[in-house]
């Protein structure tokens, strides 16, 4: 087995040192019965006979860049150069641990830095910590902290927040004393839908959680939001799942929010059929020591070089157990080093030049959809995404043209199933798609909906 | 000295006199060598720097709404030569598996095969949406079906549930599906036992539930006490959380009587399943009454760690358990793949969006088909071989904490340092100069300045060998009073001991805003 190194004969050797005859003399304390069980599992295999029966599996699945391609809710097909990839498959980065050791892990400290200050500069917010799981629980653990904060249990979930998120936390507090107040999407009135967060604000509020650009991709100014939250001393939590948006659109900070929560998948990392992603997580300097997670923080070392450690570990699982913040420990370390890769290349021009590029060919997709009978846009606002009603159900339109080679988006329905929402599609339009892919993709709705 | 509470020194000594292998002379770069020095990318890089060619988007009008963002963020770049070149010199500061042993205990760093990450980067697995539709995704869905059926088989339990994100995650969603059970069967409950030795996430993970945590003592010789367990379990208790193999590497040889006394009292089993690494093919938690256990992909089965994640930690479940699993989960109909995503009204919910580490899941099940039935058992017994040669090696120089063998990690504590001066932490900075990682130090917390070294099975012997002759030197000369190289060490790493309490006294936690990058 090419990835055991010991011989027969080393392994002879060293249960002579160890003084034992048998390597089940080892296993002493495993129940006599239960040692050695049947395994009805196949042998073990060559490299290439591995790759074969993955690659059979893999090539039965249709790659979001082998076709014209318009899903988004949450997860962004973006070009990712060649450079990310190749950085985090570096070794001493791929197989490094989470820095507990810092003089020999300043590498990974360093790009924990560089990517928490990045995340609070795109969030315009104080500090950001090493990353959370995704953008879902990365939500939830923001209820959590908003309520250690305020002291207070009453969370609203505004109707713009994407099904699963809103499904997140409310599994996430099941079994704390925790209020969820979920209200529902009213995807043809994203203002009303605002208005309805900002109603159900009230004393007893320890957040309002609001995604912009909202899960049918509508964006809003939040700052009213913000105004009523602090009114009543609760706090704004803004959740944005398509992070180049944020080269485009006023960050959250500007708009008011205490906590920002995100899902980074967008920036360096592929879609992996949803993991793993990447939870972005920032609030402001007072709320620091309420966070959860990781953070990097600057230090000195003994000869008084600069240096990074992380810190402030007194909130976390394993200083504090029971009394801890969250339970989180691995979190998405490579994740975040190939966001922080993606976004050295980008810079702060390359990111506005790609989100101006994402909005342009929305608006194609726009005018496109637009001119199609039995299609209506029913967004005022977006950044790369709309959402449209057919006149038709939208599930089985999406599945008539995947069978003809063209992934036209997400059925409302599949993340809403208990709702009224039948006939409307989201459709997001990235950097990746073309002028052409946009005309097949009307050619081809036009014809399912005649 | 400052101490954090796990008597760990957290303030620098300052370095001894190390003049004999300084140069008299600084470099006028402030590199040295090889180690070349490398400032922050907000130092490197502009706000009018790109090291990507993206189309000019021209002129044409916004339907954003009045939110634009005009400020200016802040946010530097790079050419790609000097972001390759800004990524391979950090990367040059880290200690990683490709470069040497790294035997941190309970983490196990074993090697990461690249095949695993070919894999999960063919465009099928890693360029497909998570809501493209089912019919387009159906070898994903294959792939989870088949994972799940080498977890179920190789742990012996009726249903597994991949989404948790990793070890963490997993307690939370094996806890949580204990609370449904109880709540199901409206029994409630309100404590949950951890063994003192249990690593920190099982008793935030139960709080975080809800529950109120009691700890359980160990016997001498690092087992649950099962006399104090039945003690402690009545009808108040919910859920035993027990690791097995346990933090100090031992199994627990009264493990089918503890799980007799949880089911007895009405109780819930969970295991926690860090350690499954040393016991996959050789014995099944589901012939030991375990109920609920999460694997970590990134140790078992060796998805990378990557400096802190991702991982994944599927939870397998027991008949009583397996109906409140979380959703969303893959369904099997004739030839075809479903995914559950709503309306399991007893599932306990959905604990992320989406699937779960899809790209894990690829690694992972490379691993397993790679290495079959045949490859897990050995892979097992030589991990244990590995520690236990360790542990049969310097056991006459260190101290042993427990005696007879032990797993997949051998467990010291610094009994053999007493009046020496050096500390548990000194020992392990003097053998990053000896050009490994640190073994994991004060952990688990039940014996006194623990080292808990793990070498995995993907060492061989002469990497073992070479290990226990730096391991022995340095035992030995701490013993003689030899202080000199660890007080202050490490002194061939690239940084001396970082001061870890200014880091939390005065914390940055970022670069400053007035020093950005114009």
């Amino acid at each position: 087995m090419r990835y055991l190194p010991l011989t027969n004969d080393d392994r002879q050797a060293m249960l002579a040192k160890i003084g034992v005859r048998h390597i089940d003399d080892l296993f002493r304390d495993v129940p006599k019965g239960d040692l050695n069980p049947e395994i009805d599992l196949p042998r073990h295999q060559s490299e290439m006979s591995v790759e074969r029966q993955l690659s059979r599996m893999a090539a039965k699945n249709i790659s979001a860049g082998s076709v014209p391609f318009f899903v988004g809710a949450g997860a962004y097909k973006h070009h990712v150069p060649a450079t990310v990839d190749h950085m985090i498959q570096r070794g001493e980065f791929l197989t490094a641990y989470t820095p507990y050791q810092p003089e020999i892990a300043q590498g990974t400290l360093q790009y924990l830095f560089e990517f928490q200050t990045l995340v609070a500069q795109l969030t315009g917010m104080d500090v950001a910590n090493a990353s959370m799981y995704d953008g879902s629980t990365a939500t939830a653990e923001a209820v959590m902290m908003a309520r250690r904060a305020t002291r207070k249990k009453r969370a609203i979930m505004a109707g713009s927040l994407h099904a699963h998120y809103k499904a997140v936390v409310e599994t996430t507090t099941q079994f704390t004393d925790d209020e969820i107040v979920s209200l529902s999407s009213s995807p043809t009135d994203p203002e009303a839908e605002l208005q309805a967060a900002i109603d159900a604000i009230d004393d007893t509020t320890s957040c309002v959680v609001v995604q912009n650009p909202g899960v049918n991709g509508s964006v809003l100014d939040l700052t009213r939001v913000a105004e009523a939250a602090h009114a009543h001393k609760a706090l704004l939590i803004v959740v944005v799942t398509e992070v180049v948006s944020l080269g485009l659109i006023k960050s959250p900070g500007e708009m008011g929010a205490d906590i920002v929560v995100g899902e980074g998948q967008s920036i360096g990392n592929g879609l992996n059929f949803g993991g793993p992603y990447l939870g972005l997580f920032a609030t402001n300097q007072k709320y620091v020591r309420q966070m959860p997670g990781r953070l990097c923080g600057k230090t000195i070392d003994a000869d008084g070089n600069e240096g990074f450690v992380l810190t402030l570990s007194t909130r976390e699982q394993h200083i504090r157990r029971e009394k801890a913040t969250s339970n989180i420990c691995t979190n998405s370390g490579l994740c975040s080093l190939a966001f922080t890769v993606h976004m050295s290349l980008l810079g702060e021009k390359g990111l506005r030049q790609l989100a101006l590029v994402n909005h342009k060919r929305t608006c194609e997709l726009r005018d496109a959809l637009n001119s199609i009978d039995g299609v209506e846009v029913l967004n005022n606002t977006f950044f790369n995404e709309i959402t449209v009603r057919l006149s038709r159900p939208a599930a089985a339109v999406v599945d008539t043209l995947a069978a003809d080679g063209v992934l036209a988006g997400v059925p409302m329905s599949r993340l809403y199933p208990d709702d009224k929402v039948d006939d409307l599609l989201i459709l997001a339009a990235t950097e990746t798609v073309t002028s052409d892919d946009i005309s097949t993709l009307a050619a081809k709705l036009k014809e399912a909906l005649s | 000295m400052s101490m954090n509470s796990q008597g760990r020194p957290t303030m620098p000594t300052p370095s001894n006199d190390t003049s004999e292998m300084e140069p008299v002379f600084q470099s006028f770069s402030g590199h040295r060598g090889l180690r070349l020095a490398e400032p922050l990318i907000f130092e490197l890089g502009t706000c009018h720097t790109t090291g990507v060619d993206v189309e000019d988007a021209g002129d044409f009008e916004l339907s954003i709404g009045d939110v634009e963002r005009t400020a200016e963020i802040g946010c530097p770049g790079l050419s790609e030569p000097d972001a390759v070149r800004h990524f391979t010199r950090l990367s040059r500061r880290n200690y990683g598996i490709d470069m040497g042993v790294f035997p941190l205990g309970s983490c196990t760093m074993k090697h990461n095969p690249r095949l695993n990450e070919k894999m999960a980067r063919l465009p099928g697995f890693g360029d497909i949406h998570p809501l493209q539709p089912v019919s387009s995704v159906q070898g994903a869905l294959e792939l989870m079906d088949e994972l799940s059926h080498w977890i179920t088989t190789l742990t012996g339990m009726p249903a597994v549930a991949l989404s948790p994100k990793a070890g963490a995650h997993g307690e939370l969603c094996g806890v949580m599906a204990i609370r449904a059970a109880l709540e199901a069967r409206g029994d409630a409950r309100e404590v949950v036992l951890c063994p003192e030795s249990a690593h920190g996430t099982n008793p935030a993970t139960a709080a975080f539930c809800g529950y109120k945590v009691k700890s359980i003592p160990a016997q001498d010789n690092g087992r649950v006490d099962l006399q104090a367990l039945k003690e402690a379990l009545d009808d108040t208790v919910a859920a035993v959380m027990i690791t097995n193999p346990n933090t100090c590497g031992l199994f627990e040889s009264e493990i089918k009587e503890i799980a007799d006394a949880i089911h007895q009292a009405g109780a819930f089993f969970y295991c926690d399943g860090a350690n499954f690494n040393a016991i996959m093919g050789k014995a099944r938690p589901g012939d030991l009454g375990v109920d609920a256990m999460h694997l970590n992909l990134h140790k078992t089965f060796s998805t990378p760690h990557g400096g802190g994640g991702p991982g994944s930690g599927p939870v397998v479940f027991s008949e009583a358990l397996k109906d409140f699993a979380p959703m969303p989960y893959v369904v099997k109909e004739g030839d075809a793949f479903t995914l559950v995503e709503d309306g399991d009204t007893k599932s306990l919910g959905r604990l992320t969006a989406y699937h779960g580490q899809m790209g894990m899941y690829v690694r992972a099940l490379s691993y397993m088909l790679s290495h079959g039935a045949d490859g897990i058992k050995q892979a097992a017994e030589d991990a244990v071989l590995n520690a236990n040669y360790v542990l049969a090696s310097l056991s006459d120089v260190m101290s042993a904490s427990f005696e007879g063998p032990c797993m997949h990690e051998a467990l010291f504590d610094d009994r053999f340092l007493k009046d020496t001066g050096v500390t548990t932490l000194d020992f392990a900075k003097a053998m990053i100069d000896e050009g490994y990682h640190p073994m994991t130090m004060y952990f688990p917390l039940v014996v006194h300045g623990a080292m808990l070294v793990e070498p995995t099975e993907t060492e061989s012997k002469y990497n073992m060998d070479q290990f226990i002759r730096s391991m022995r030197g340095l035992a030995e000369e701490a013993r003689e009073g030899k202080v000199a190289r660890f007080e202050g060490a490490p002194y061939f790493a690239p940084w001396k001991r970082l001061d870890e309490t200014q880091a939390a006294r005065q914390p940055v936690l970022r670069h400053p805003v007035a020093e950005a990058a114009e």
